[in-house]
């Protein structure tokens, strides 16, 4: 027990010494500083907020994928799938001889086109009396015959899922048209789906009216299966498996919603990494706040000491009031989380525009549990953050803090081992793969830069104040004299603007490169003077042979490229593949898409030449020269590798094959977009819409200039990356603020000096000088180390976290002209702040200040 | 050289507490007074008032001829900064500086450095006995040392007034004489004029003589 316990009376006495003693040692320090601590929580704050809010949208961007997927599959125990094309109808019946399958329910799945709305439904054409098996919701939906006209079997009949009628603002009685090809197609809404049935956006109709309305005659895309109660599963699903044709799967309902969510996983786990930099940079903030505390309550801390206070009690008064601050800062940062993932969901959607989850209604429900975690993540966070300022709080050596006063000379701890230590920690870890797909190790290696690069900030510190002249006016020898007698302060300064200032560069370079490639790629993609654009792969919008056939009898038309979008499945793999048919060549296929690298040597005899993506390359391996099987038109065929290209479009995985080739392989004529080269001297804008009256064709299809293309494009990218931009901004905030702290912390200790200054005749002009020289003098050490760890930190993100999380590359592109104006923003501010922080020191108190004395 | 005729100076507006009223003082160059007094009857304000760190309200307040209170706030800055050395209580000097370059700092100030300043530096810091802790830092000094240090950097840059005040508040009594043998000497030497504020009888009777400032005014005592 201490001395100072020990003198405590007992009792209620006993208590109020206790709250006393409390309220000098941590709520006083903080109520002294009323600003700072406002500061310290806010930033603890947003951290916890936008950490909470990112989790809670991705969470339900989770959930509602996976309950949307769920909800597809109802009862079903197995589904066979296919994507793309589906499979023959006469897989059916065979399956449902299967030994172990109780019931199976065929579907047709189709993603159409809704003309004049601007978005896409996915439609289900089912067997009624053999879904309601697997979906008993639907026995409400009518599914018997006996609501003549009503029912789905009736023709032209459709009935929609809650989430569907809702969105499209569609009643009973309706119309609704779809789009087939390049046509439209009518339904009548006959009913609505009773709650349950299915979570997402749907339209319902039979499977007979949709083979033949949606053109799919004789074709299935699923096959929902229910087992009987002692199947023995695996054996059923391997006999189901013998009999499936090539790319066609059996999955659980589980592994497909689980596929579903996967898709989505990297951009997730990318939003959750920039919230926990939102986060870190809170914490920094803490320690910062915590660190200039304890400077400037040198004296009292030594006084408290003095009187019998413990190094022990002095510790933990110090992580208290750390706590303290983490708990008010992580409370306001659950509540306000809260409130931003609601409006983030209400305006944005769960992928925050970034157009992942389109047709997915979000709501938003928060457990007590999800509280407390984030609630101990903001509180722990300052509480560590307290430790090494507490730790210094307690370490006052009270003797020469209550003799030197405040302005005690502290000569910055070196910790060069540490961070070479982190810094090779974080090679090491880009050294290893990612995990789960998730670019786990590259951010930990971006961490690791960065912690490396705090600790060795004193040492950077030390170095350049050592080199600034001692000479020239006095003001300037002052402010030199100050910079190197308080380096140790300083770099606690340094070291918030270089975390924030390097992540702003990381993000702004690699944003900048991103932006810069994708346009570069798009000019590369989109060569023609006029696009075509009926659909998607899997959508049943697409350009017909009749369609095709008009636009290449246009006289203005000198040359029409048709291009096929097909996604397939692999043997033994679970994710699609999309094929891109069109017309290529060996000798010229690097005039048509991007090649990163191209084959030397011949195609193997016999094997189909395509063109790999990145993605492709990273999630298959399929480097050049790889041969594998594609199967295609219902058989396998061999295919070779020839080249890797640039694919920003589909994070999945594509190959690029010559049209003719698939035609020949698939029989599939149909075409997803025209690429048109026009006559010299005609107008595209103009001749647009001759091409619409020479189609004449009732369905919803973009005609468009690639300028249109690439601005839409480049739009959505804008739209995606609007979150970063806030965290930049948030960032220049926090390393502003860390000068700020500093400053004003270090103006009221040395207020004395100041007075002492103005009676030596410098004038408030030369205070202010001095102070706009330390401050700029400390945002350019943090800005010109933030420049040299963003860009390191920049070519981690381009070449490690965004490759293993998006599987593409990018080309380096370096926005100077906005780097300089942001660091002499910076520095002006740092100057400006630290000068306005002075101001108060130029007031009359100070004047008097040099009769303050203990 | 500083003469002050009829000044006044009140706090809190029109009606407020008058806290000076008709002060009349006269120094010399070489001239070395005492100004004591006790607390709160404004020995600070008329400190201030001297330094031109405020303005009477009303009377004349001429360093070297020149009316201190017509002065803007820029060239009452530049006098201080030429004319005016001052000793504190609390020492105030510069932690980061060395003792050489805290001295130094008037001379820098006036934009004198150099082999000239340095000499001057040097000089000084013989005078008050610490030449050989010139490249020492003030957290190495014992409060007397640093006091002498004030001294020397008060004096630096050949002043015309030197204003004391209290700079023996901190000290022993050894101490103290010592400080006060070095001001008055110094002052003598640069034939200076000194003020120095102080409650002490000893630190009042090292001067040449004493004025006692009361509610009615400033006073000479016999």
């Amino acid at each position: 027990m201490s001395v100072a316990a020990q003198a405590l009376p007992p009792g209620r006495n006993a208590l109020r010494a206790r709250l006393s003693l409390l309220d000098a040692a941590v709520v006083g320090p903080l109520r002294q500083a009323p600003g700072r601590t406002l500061l310290a929580v806010l930033a603890i704050a947003l951290g916890v907020a936008l950490g909470f809010a990112v989790y809670l949208i991705n969470r339900v961007a989770a959930d509602e994928v996976q309950g949307a997927s769920r909800s597809l599959f109802g009862l079903a125990d197995l589904t066979v799938q296919s994507p793309g094309s589906g499979f023959d109808e006469s897989l059916f019946p065979r399956l449902l001889r299967v030994p172990g399958v109780a019931a199976a329910s065929p579907v047709v799945e189709v993603q159409v086109r809704l003309p004049g709305r601007e978005r896409n439904l996915k439609l289900l054409g089912i067997d009624p009396f053999r879904a309601m098996q697997l979906q008993p919701a639907l026995a409400g939906a009518g599914a018997s015959t006996e609501r003549q006209g009503q029912g789905l079997l009736a023709e032209n009949s459709i009935w929609l899922s809650p989430a569907a009628a809702q969105s499209l603002e569609l009643e009973v009685g309706d119309d609704l048209d779809v789009q087939v090809a390049l046509d439209r197609v009518r339904f009548r809404v006959a009913g609505i789906l009773p709650p349950g049935a299915y979570s997402q956006p749907v339209g319902l109709l039979d499977i007979g009216e949709a083979q033949w309305r949606l053109q799919r005659l004789g074709r299935l895309d699923r096959i929902d299966l229910r087992l009987a109660p002692h199947a023995d599963r695996p054996s059923v699903r391997n006999a189901i498996a013998a009999l499936l044709p090539p790319g066609t799967q059996v999955v659980t309902p589980g592994e497909a919603t689980d596929d579903a969510v996967r898709l989505t996983r990297a951009y997730r786990s990318n939003l959750t990494a920039l919230a926990l930099v939102a986060l870190f940079t809170g914490a920094f903030l803490v320690y910062a706040t915590q660190s200039l505390a304890v400077a400037r309550r040198r004296r009292e801390i030594a006084l408290l000491h003095a009187m019998g206070m413990s190094v022990r009690e002095q510790l933990a008064a110090s992580l208290l009031a750390g706590t303290i601050v983490g708990a008010l800062g992580a409370a306001l940062g659950v509540i306000l989380g809260a409130l931003v993932a609601r409006a983030g969901l209400a305006s944005f959607g769960a992928d925050l525009g970034a157009g992942y989850f389109r047709g997915v209604a979000p709501a938003l429900n928060v457990s007590a549990g999800e509280y407390l975690v984030f609630f101990v993540l903001g509180a722990g966070a300052a509480l560590v953050a307290t430790f090494g300022p507490a730790r210094e709080a307690a370490s006052v050596p009270a003797a020469a803090a209550l003799k030197a006063g405040d302005e005690a000379p502290m000569a910055p701890r070196t910790h060069g081992r540490i961070a070479l230590a982190l810094f090779a920690a974080g090679v090491l870890a880009l050294a290893l793969p990612p995990l789960e797909g998730i670019a786990l190790p590259g951010y930990v290696a971006i961490a690791c830069l960065l912690l490396g690069a705090v600790f060795l900030t004193p040492s950077i510190a030390s170095t350049v104040f050592a080199r600034l002249r001692t000479d020239g006016p006095a003001w300037r020898q002052v402010a030199v004299a100050q910079l190197r007698g308080t380096a140790r302060r300083a770099t606690v300064s340094i070291a918030a603007v270089l975390v924030s200032f390097s992540l702003m560069v990381a993000m702004a370079i690699m944003v900048f490169s991103f932006r810069m490639s994708l346009e570069a790629w798009m000019q590369r993609i989109l060569p023609a003077d006029l696009y075509v654009r009926a659909g998607s792969a899997a959508a049943g919008a697409y350009l017909d042979v009749n369609a095709q056939r008009s636009i290449t009898a246009l006289p203005e038309i000198t040359r029409a490229d048709f291009v096929k979008f097909q996604d397939v499945l692999l043997p033994g793999e679970r994710l699609p593949l999309t094929i891109i048919a069109r017309p290529i060549h060996e000798p010229t296929a690097g005039q048509v898409i991007p090649i990163r690298r191209s084959a030397t040597g011949p195609a193997p005899q016999g094997a189909i030449p395509v063109w790999a993506s990145e993605a492709a390359l990273d999630l298959r391996g399929f480097d050049v020269g790889t041969e594998f099987d594609l199967p295609i038109g219902g058989r396998v065929v061999r295919a070779t590798v020839r080249g890797i290209w640039r694919d920003y479009e589909r994070p999945g995985g594509s190959i690029v094959m010559n049209r003719d080739t698939f035609i020949a392989l698939s029989g599939e004529r149909t075409a997803t977009t025209a690429a048109l080269w026009l006559r010299e001297g005609t107008d595209a804008e103009e001749f647009s819409g001759r091409l619409r009256d020479a189609i004449a064709r009732s369905g919803d299809y973009d005609v468009a200039i690639p300028g249109e293309i690439r601005q839409r494009s480049l739009a959505l990218f804008d739209r995606t990356f609007a979150v970063t931009y806030l965290l930049e901004a948030v960032a220049v905030l926090i390393g502003l603020f860390g000068i700020s702290a500093s400053t004003s912390s270090q103006v009221l200790a040395r207020r004395g000096e100041f007075g002492m200054l103005r009676h030596l005749g410098v004038t408030r002009r030369e205070i202010g000088r001095m102070l706009a020289f330390e401050g700029a003098a400390l945002g350019a050490i943090g800005v010109a180390a933030g420049l040299v760890v963003g860009a390191i930190v920049s070519m981690i993100l381009i070449f490690v976290v965004n490759r293993q999380s998006f599987h593409w590359t990018m080309d380096v592109h370096v926005p100077w002209g906005l780097l300089a104006i942001l660091s002499l923003v910076l520095v002006g501010a740092a100057a400006a702040t630290a000068a306005f922080s002075g101001r108060r020191a130029m007031g009359e108190d100070v004047i008097r200040a040099v009769k303050e004395d203990w | 050289m500083l003469e002050l005729h009829d000044v006044a100076r009140s706090f809190g507006g029109p009606a407020g507490r008058r806290v000076l009223d008709g002060v009349a003082l006269t120094v010399m160059p070489g001239e070395y007074v005492a100004i004591v007094g006790e607390s709160g009857v404004g020995k600070s304000t008329l400190l201030n008032l001297i330094a031109g760190l405020d303005v009477p309200d009303s009377g004349q307040l001429l360093l070297e001829g020149r009316d201190l209170a017509r002065l803007g706030e820029d060239e009452r800055t530049q006098v201080r900064r030429t004319r005016m050395g001052f000793v504190f209580q609390a020492f105030h000097l510069l932690p980061h500086l060395s003792i050489a370059r805290n001295v130094a700092l008037p001379l820098a100030l006036n934009g004198q450095a150099g082999r000239a300043a340095d000499d001057r530096v040097m000089e000084l810091l013989e005078a008050v006995g610490l030449g050989d802790r010139a490249s020492s830092y003030p957290r190495e000094l014992s409060g007397g040392e640093s006091q002498r240090v004030a001294v020397a950097r008060a004096l630096a840059h050949r002043p015309a007034l030197v204003l004391a005040d209290e700079p023996t508040g901190n000290l022993d009594p050894d101490n103290a004489a010592m400080i006060l043998e070095v001001l008055r000497a110094q002052i003598k030497r640069d034939n200076a004029a000194g003020i120095l504020v102080t409650h002490s009888a000893a630190a009042a009777a090292s001067t040449d003589r004493v004025y006692e400032l009361t509610r009615a005014g400033l006073t000479l005592r016999p």
